[in-house]
């Protein structure tokens, strides 16, 4: 990294601190949910972005997570503190399954995607249809108080949401830039270009791959505890639809695949350019269902058309940091 | 000279097609073997059971006295084989050091270690200038170099080479061959290699095994084995680089 | 449970079948040559179901003879999408090409829930209240209709496949790019006229499809999701394939829907997708690649 990128970064890092002395409340959610974006984009870019495997069914360990989570607190009044190790162990476990049956039996590509899409409806049609974690109707974890912060139970006003998740977003990109340097690093973009040629230089590909695969399911799974305690309510066909796990990559695609920032700057994008639609639209009064979407899409298509690398590798080079 | 690889009556045949026959090859330990014979012959077929990449219907393959045949890729570069392909498979987004660092992890302690290596033999290959440049953006004779740095950079002890030298302009293949000859004498680096450019396998090569129809036909010196008239048969009608 | 009950559903299930199939078949046949996966296909059919009750709405055009102008229009939007949108795509990662389709889904959904709304539609003709009986069983007469269009539609494709000589070249281009650019096909057209085909096979199963169900704009990530299980299951790339697995889908969703509950249905199918990924990759009718 060189000096100005270090400036740089470390100015977003004081903005970010400061902000929700500045922001109003609606602000500060739209901030809170750009970085969850910006986490489980990067969580996901592990898989993806860094390892090559195209995971089209992330919602599957978010819902894991903050279903597993949110039953101990639901129904054993047990905090996320110890949620979050089964959250995590479940989303992993799921992971490596779904990981070891696709590697050992060569499904990769699209085939792999469809498979990650499998297994994520697989798991909401089944969550449908267990009553014990609500079913179709719903989980809801009890909202007792929100102006103090109780850090036990991941209770308090919506600045601690917002801190938290300023640190979950901070520490992954942490994780991800020295992960990118190290061993695993190497191996995983190796892979990404070409498994044959990365075999052939002794890299165990299948325990690699799978590593990838459990650090991306572990992160996520943090996600979903944290959706689990910030929105109080879980419903299957919400969290494990498709259209979360198409959610969770759009801002790495956009930001830029394979890449620290991207991720991030994606997330912030992406959320903004839908908040700016939203706020045009009712000033215009054009306030019809799906009009919105159309919008986005267009806007989506056109960054895929004209930037195919995604925003931050061309901004990167104007600004002039390193990608 | 003991045998560093011996190959040891392999068949090896796809959808009922016989690619290789009850193949027997030596490479003796520190040798150059030069593996010829016209296209589809089998060579990179037994390279590729050498590498781990097909398993042989028969036969057995055994490096340093070890068996190897039924290894994993991976596991047969552990053992100390090194390969390229031959057709070249750069990790096309990732910077020519990079590239090589990949193999220097292999046996390196750490990163920064497998970064020192791997500047020396991309120096070494005289790819020094372009380290920094995406493998996607060399030109074919690069990306040839790129793929033998990037194998020699697993510190091999048996080294494969297949086809490294074609679309090499003459001088280009004289610095390679010389580069192979440095590397062998130097480091004592077995070297087996499939070449159709005779002006390099005859530089090169002690031994040469000739190769058609899956079986072998004949072996020995190189100035032997270019007039054995079963040899000579075999590229009738073929074109040979010269 | 009746014998009856279950032959009938069975029936109905094999009849819906070859209507999926059809549709699976344009998806098949798309990434069969193109080696794009349409993430859109299900908007597409719910777009011709839209247009086939919007001609009947109008015009009160059978969805029979509404098909004909509505496949015509589609594979015109086919060859566009491809030759305009997608073509520069084909040489490009994997994740974005769907990233590009998916965006055109987004937009194709909400466009339809802008202009329509989200509720259901459909067309009322008197033969979907009838159905032949022989003996305990019944066929309904719209869903034989349905699947008599569908089984014209793909006797039609497979010939065009294997007699015309447009057909040829595609399945030249399919098999051997670099050669096919050798003999000298240009391939750009073939691949429009391949997206072209696929759109045809969406409309004309869109069109039987409203005789069998309400369309609403959500129906279209659903058909989406339906097309994928049944040509992996089938086997990426057959045609044959796409048709077997439309009718094993059809079939067990109609089972799940009997026996287990109606929500459930797509629990089988997402589960057989599963076990077919698995234990045979290129699917039951695909060739290994």
């Amino acid at each position: 990294m060189n000096r100005r990128a270090a400036a740089l970064l470390l100015a977003l890092g004081a903005l970010l601190v400061a902000l929700p002395h500045v922001a109003g409340s609606y602000a500060l959610s739209v901030a809170t949910l750009i970085l969850y974006f910006a986490y489980t984009g990067q969580a996901w870019n592990v898989m993806m972005g860094f390892a090559g495997q195209l995971s089209l069914g992330h919602s599957i360990y978010v819902g894991v997570g903050a279903y597993a989570a949110g039953a101990l607190f639901f129904h054993y009044g047990i905090g996320p503190w110890a949620g979050l190790w089964l959250a995590i162990a479940l989303s992993v476990l799921i992971g490596l399954v779904i990981g070891f049956l696709a590697f050992r039996f060569g499904i990769s590509g699209v085939y792999f995607a469809l498979l990650t899409i499998a297994f994520a409806e697989f798991t909401r049609i089944g969550f449908d249809h267990l009553d014990w974690l609500g079913g179709p109707g719903g989980m809801f974890l009890k909202v007792a108080q929100r102006d103090q912060i109780d850090l036990a139970n991941f209770r308090g006003p919506p600045i601690m949401y917002y801190y938290a998740m300023l640190a979950l977003s901070a520490a992954a990109l942490a994780l991800c830039a020295w992960l990118l340097r190290s061993r695993a690093g190497y191996y995983w973009r190796a892979i990404r270009e070409d498994e044959e040629a990365a075999q052939a230089l002794g890299i165990n590909t299948f325990r690699w791959k799978m590593l990838a695969v459990t650090i991306s399911s572990a992160m996520t799974a943090i996600s979903g505890v944290f959706f689990a305690f910030y929105y109080n309510n879980l419903f299957p066909e919400q969290i494990f639809n498709i259209g979360r796990s198409i959610e969770i990559i759009l801002g790495p695609v956009i930001g830029g695949v394979g890449t620290l920032f991207g991720p991030i700057l994606g997330a912030a994008v992406l959320t903004l350019l839908s908040d700016g639609i939203t706020e045009a639209l009712a000033a215009f009064g054009w306030e019809i269902p799906g009009i919105k979407q159309v919008l986005y899409g267009l806007v989506l298509l056109a960054a895929i058309m004209f930037m195919p690398h995604g925003i931050w590798p061309a901004l990167a080079r104007r600004i002039g940091v390193d990608r | 000279m003991s045998a560093a690889l011996e190959v040891r009556g392999v068949s090896k045949s796809f959808r009922g097609l016989r690619a290789v026959h009850d193949a027997w090859i030596d490479v003796p330990q520190g040798a150059i073997v030069g593996l010829i014979g016209p296209n589809g012959a089998g060579k990179t077929t037994i390279f590729n059971m050498v590498a781990g990449v097909y398993a042989a219907d028969a036969g057995e393959i055994v490096f340093r006295g070890r068996r190897i045949d039924g290894l994993r890729p991976d596991q047969v570069c552990a053992a100390g084989i090194g390969r390229t392909f031959q057709l070249v498979k750069p990790f096309a987004g990732l910077s020519v050091l990079d590239n090589v660092t990949v193999g220097a992890l292999h046996r390196a302690p750490n990163v920064s270690a497998a970064k020192k290596h791997a500047a020396e033999i991309v120096e070494r290959l005289g790819l020094g200038a372009k380290r920094e440049q995406p493998a996607s953006s060399l030109t074919l004779p690069d990306r040839k170099r790129l793929e033998v740095a990037r194998a020699l950079a697993t510190r091999p002890e048996l080294l494969l080479l297949d086809e490294v030298m074609a679309g090499l302009r003459p001088t280009e293949c004289d610095q390679m061959v010389e580069a192979f000859r440095e590397i062998n004498r130097a480091e004592g680096l077995t070297i087996m290699l499939i070449e159709h450019v005779m002006r390099a396998v005859m530089a090169l090569a002690q031994r040469i095994v000739v190769l058609h129809h899956g079986e072998v036909i004949a072996r020995g010196a190189p100035g032997e084995v270019v007039r054995d008239p079963a040899v000579l048969g075999c590229y009738l009608g073929e074109e040979t680089e010269v | 449970m009746s014998w009856d009950l279950v032959v009938n559903v069975v029936i109905a299930g094999v009849l819906t079948g070859l209507v999926y199939g059809l549709m699976a078949l344009g998806l098949s046949v798309i990434f069969g040559v193109v080696r794009v996966v349409n993430f859109a296909h299900g908007e597409m059919m719910t777009i011709a179901m839209y247009a086939t009750v919007m001609l009947f709405a109008a015009l009160k055009l059978d969805p029979f003879l509404a098909v004909l102008p509505v496949a015509a229009a589609f594979f015109a939007f086919g060859y566009a999408l491809q030759a305009g949108l997608i073509n520069p795509f084909i040489t490009r990662p994997e994740h974005s090409q769907f990233m590009l389709l998916l965006a055109v889904a987004i937009v194709m959904v909400n466009a339809l829930l802008t202009v329509f709304g989200p509720d259901a539609r459909n067309v009322q003709v008197d033969y979907q209240l009838e159905s032949f009986e022989l003996g305990p069983i019944l066929f309904d007469r719209a869903r034989v209709y349905a699947a008599g269009a569908a089984v014209l539609a793909t006797a039609a494709l497979f010939a065009f496949f294997r007699f015309s000589l447009t057909g040829k070249a595609i399945r030249a281009c399919a098999d051997n790019y670099l050669g096919a650019r050798v003999a000298g096909l240009d391939v750009k057209r073939l691949y429009a006229l391949t997206f072209g085909i696929g759109s045809i096979c969406v409309a004309v199963a869109g069109g039987a499809m409203v005789l069998l169900v309400d369309v609403t704009p959500a129906l279209g990530p659903y058909y989406t999701l339906l097309a994928f299980v049944i040509v992996i299951v089938g086997g990426l790339g057959s045609m044959p394939g796409a048709l077997l697995g439309g009718i094993l889908i059809g079939v067990s969703e109609a089972l799940a829907g009997l026996f287990i509950a109606p929500s459930a249905k797509s629990m089988f199918s997402f589960g057989l997708l599963i076990l077919v990924l698995l234990l045979r990759p290129q699917g039951l009718l695909g060739k290994r690649p």
